[in-house]
């Protein structure tokens, strides 16, 4: 069958960006070029056989019934006496899979492209510049270390794409929880001098360690689900009606939550902690101090849609025992509060953001929220339509971004002006000076805002609330069209303050796109731009407007069949696409209308009507801001300081090492101690010295004593030793003589 | 004849006085001619048994010359040692004689 010959494809993609990794990191370290040239190949390779194979699962009918699955043995303790199987490891690639292959591969080249100019390369290297800090101007001394670190992240993405079993998804999600880690401290010796301005180094294991409270969760969810059903393979448990109904029935060891459920909450716990969902979110910010390609593809296209998959993979799993119409499962309940909570949450604060890639940042936690709220009230295909739309333009959005950084830090150089490159408040007027970059990005923010018609947002948007209305989840519809107002609101917030009105300082007057880095830069901005209006075509309602325009609705006809019931169409509603529309040119126009002139050093016009909730905004409501100086003057604790750092201080220099450690553990050592030196003395003093130690001393001062008293009769005088002999002698004599009688 | 007991009291009155004069006298050279005596005692007793006993046998009274010897001799080093020590010692009182001792 045509099917299983594309198996052994499927097996391949991964791989060649690990070999790059390793390739890169053994042998062409030094030679810059070599090193780009090994990574873009190879991941262009890994996108080749993506596409070819996206490309040919497309005109199968029915996909999803079929699918390319290989598998290995690969725990070799199942056996047929027991009637265990073996634990199998693989690929699988079924239409959810193609969706992923299709803009994942894509997003990781175009980034890999922009990297190329984005470190500067062909830029001689700056004297100054030592490895561990951001370079000024020259090339990037860690170059190739970058590509190589880019390259396993890749491998890790592409290895939870293709997987076809949760360990094996859960191997590629912990690459790219360690690639993270890696990235974001890139610049590992940059220092501030504020000291509580969070570093590269503090903010990669902020995240790791955050991602990793996720993990836990995750892992025992998926052990869990291992004990019940002795396998992990997805095909086996969610495309097979016995055991999701069965899951959906036992009990667990909560009371009134079924073993899907529990299994369901753990597994999205590892989603809250990946995709930065409340209350795990608060890595993802700092998480803008890494490179921003590093941002780009990890913490908007790639790692955190990795979250949202494995959602969307599990979906079935979380919504056993749901159908349309039937009131939410625990764990869709779950993904509905947090994400539309999260969704509401990120847009407040991304409003009173100044740096430019903190307002993405926030955005992105907004968008994820999003999507996971989508699946949460069982709108399946939209939730793989956003995430596919919103790769793309959020991807294109951190370029952007970090090409105005480029133009702007270009203009610092010139005009040697030390400004933030990255606050928005000294950008200004860039629209003239660098127009490819400001006209990707303005795409890039209709696409995010859901600009009506023309950008990809506005549909994947549009099906979201639409399938919140259809459900009658009012609550839902009412904060993601809050969400969407603001999200509008603040995308052109960004763009005004920073591409519109006129310059505010000295380097944005003098910033610039004419440098020959920016060749790879434009290069990659513009398919990503592309994709951003196109891609949201693929998803218009085949009823749209009340028209009947055949089938024309694709992604839901082709995701849908991931499924084993292909999820009903939406009956197209006027008044979803009402509120979409009016929320998004809303907030385009209010946001517009207000930041389309700022002065430098003018106040942002928020402030005022605000006051006090504007503060709370920009402190990102307190929850882990690095220590913020209140009215008086003094420092005060955050959230996450107050609930876990000072408590687990406490714990520790308190608690363990003074309550426990030296008064209570030590008390008993010294006790024991005590106990055993004063039996060891009192042996001594009554025992030992005086019967053992001492009594021979007695027995020889005995012996002296008396010799001493006894040698007196040896007097030297010679006629007494006569006289005594003579008397012994007659003695014995006497003796004799009577005994002999 | 007189009965050999005479003869034998009187070696024992002599060996007595001799024994007296060895415990009781002071100056070293009468220990020594103490000595003698006592031994001269033994000598009378000897001749004493050999007249009475076995008459006709010279040994008696070879042995009785070869006891004179012996004391003459043992006479002889016992002058010298009592000569030496007056030597060091300047005395011939055997009480003060007392350096072995404790």
């Amino acid at each position: 069958m045509h099917l299983e010959t594309l198996a052994p494809l499927t097996w391949l993609i991964p791989l060649p960006p690990l070999l790059a990794f390793f390739l890169i990191v053994l042998f062409t370290n030094r030679n810059k070029a070599l090193s780009h040239t090994v990574a873009l190949v190879c991941m262009l390779t890994s996108w080749a056989l993506s596409w070819y194979l996206f490309f040919q699962v497309v005109r199968v009918e029915h996909f999803g019934h079929e699918v390319i699955e290989s598998a290995v043995n690969w725990l070799p303790f199942g056996s047929e006496e027991v009637g265990t199987e073996a634990l199998k490891m693989g690929v699988l690639v079924d239409p959810l899979t193609a969706i992923m292959l299709f803009f994942v591969p894509l997003c990781c080249v175009l980034i890999f492209v922009y990297s190329i100019g984005y470190h500067n390369f062909g830029k001689p290297r700056d004297a100054h510049d030592m490895p561990g800090n951001p370079p000024h101007g020259g090339i990037e001394p860690m170059y190739s270390r970058f590509f190589a670190f880019l390259s396993l992240f890749a491998c890790g993405m592409l290895t939870l794409v293709v997987a076809d079993n949760l360990l094996l998804m859960f191997v590629g999600w912990e690459i790219m929880g360690l690639c993270s880690y890696l990235l974001i401290g890139f610049w590992y010796a940059r220092e501030y001098p504020d000291q509580y301005q969070i570093t590269p180094r503090q903010a990669s294991v902020k995240a790791f360690l955050t991602t990793r409270v996720g993990d836990v969760f995750m892992m025992l969810g998926i052990v869990y689900l291992y004990t019940i059903t002795d396998t992990l393979s997805f095909r086996e448990i969610l495309y097979n009606e016995e055991v999701l109904h069965h899951l959906a029935e036992m009990p667990s060891v909560i009371v009134g939550l079924p073993a899907a459920g529990l299994i369901g909450l753990l597994l999205f716990t590892g989603t809250v902690g990946k995709s930065a969902q409340f209350p795990l979110h608060f890595w993802l910010p700092d998480a803008m101090e890494g490179p921003t390609p590093v941002s780009a593809m990890i913490h908007a296209a790639t790692m955190v849609s990795a979250g949202v998959y494995a959602m969307i993979r599990m979906y079935p799993l979380m919504s056993a025992g749901w159908h349309h119409g039937s009131p939410l499962t625990a764990p869709m309940a779950a993904m509905a509060f947090i994400g539309a909570f999260t969704a509401l949450f990120a847009a407040t604060i991304a409003v009173a953001q100044n740096d430019v890639k903190k307002v993405l940042a926030y955005s992105t936690i907004s968008q994820l929220g999003y999507m996971i709220a989508a699946l949460g009230i069982g709108a399946y295909v939209a939730a793989v339509f956003h995430l596919m739309t919103h790769a793309f333009f959020k991807a294109l959005l951190f370029l952007g971004s970090g090409s105005v950084i480029h133009g702007v830090e270009h203009g610092v150089h010139h005009t040697h002006d030390h400004i933030d490159p990255q606050d928005m408040r000294n950008m200004g007027g860039l629209k003239d000076r660098m127009p490819w970059t400001f006209w990707t990005f303005l795409i890039g923010g209709f696409a995010l805002s859901g600009f009506p018609f023309i950008t990809a947002g506005f549909w994947s948007k549009d099906a979201i609330l639409g399938g919140a209305f259809e459900a009658g989840q009012w609550v839902v519809f009412g904060t993601l069209a809050l969400s969407a107002l603001l999200t509008a609101f603040y995308t052109m917030r960004q763009i005004s303050l920073t591409f519109l009105g006129q310059p505010r300082t000295k380097a944005a007057a003098h910033a610039t796109e004419d440098d020959p880095i920016f060749y790879p830069i434009i290069l990659a901005l513009v398919p990503l731009a592309f994709f951003a209006i196109a891609a949201g075509w693929v998803g218009i309602p085949n009823d749209f407007l009340g028209l009947q325009l055949g089938e024309i609705n694709w992604i839901h006809e082709f995701v849908g069949g991931t499924l084993l019931e292909h999820p009903p169409a939406e009956v197209f509603n006027i008044i979803p696409l009402l509120t979409s529309i009016l929320v998004a040119g809303g907030g385009l126009l209010i946001g517009w209308w207000l930041y389309k002139d700022i002065k430098a050093n003018q106040a942002d016009p928020l402030e005022a009507p605000l006051g006090p909730v504007y503060t709370l905004l920009k402190n990102k409501y307190y929850f882990d801001t690095g220590k913020y100086k209140t009215a008086a003057g003094e420092y005060g604790d955050n959230l996450i300081q107050a609930l876990f750092v000072r408590p687990t201080v406490w714990l520790s220099e308190v608690f363990v090492s003074i309550w426990v450690d030296k008064n209570t553990i030590d008390s008993v050592l010294h006790g024991v101690s005590l106990f055993a030196l004063n039996l060891g003395t009192a042996f001594r003093t009554y025992f030992e010295k005086p019967v053992i130690n001492d009594s021979p001393d007695h027995l020889a001062n005995g012996v002296q004593r008396f010799g001493r008293s006894i040698r007196v009769i040896q007097t030297g005088r010679i006629q007494q030793y006569l006289v005594v002999i003579m008397v012994i002698v007659i003695a014995i004599g006497a003796t004799l003589f009577a005994v002999g009688r | 004849m007189i009965p050999l007991h005479w003869y034998l009291l009187l070696a024992a009155a002599l060996f007595c006085i001799g024994l007296y004069g060895v415990l009781a006298r002071k100056n070293a050279v009468a220990i020594l001619m103490s000595i003698e005596l006592m031994l001269n005692a033994v000598i009378i007793n000897l001749v004493a048994f050999w007249h009475y006993l076995t008459p006709l046998v010279a040994s008696g009274q070879m042995f009785a010359i070869i006891v004179y010897v012996v004391a003459a001799c043992e006479a002889a080093v016992g002058l010298a040692l009592v000569i030496s020590i007056y030597r060091q010692r300047n005395t011939v009182v055997a009480e003060e004689i007392d350096l072995m001792k404790w």
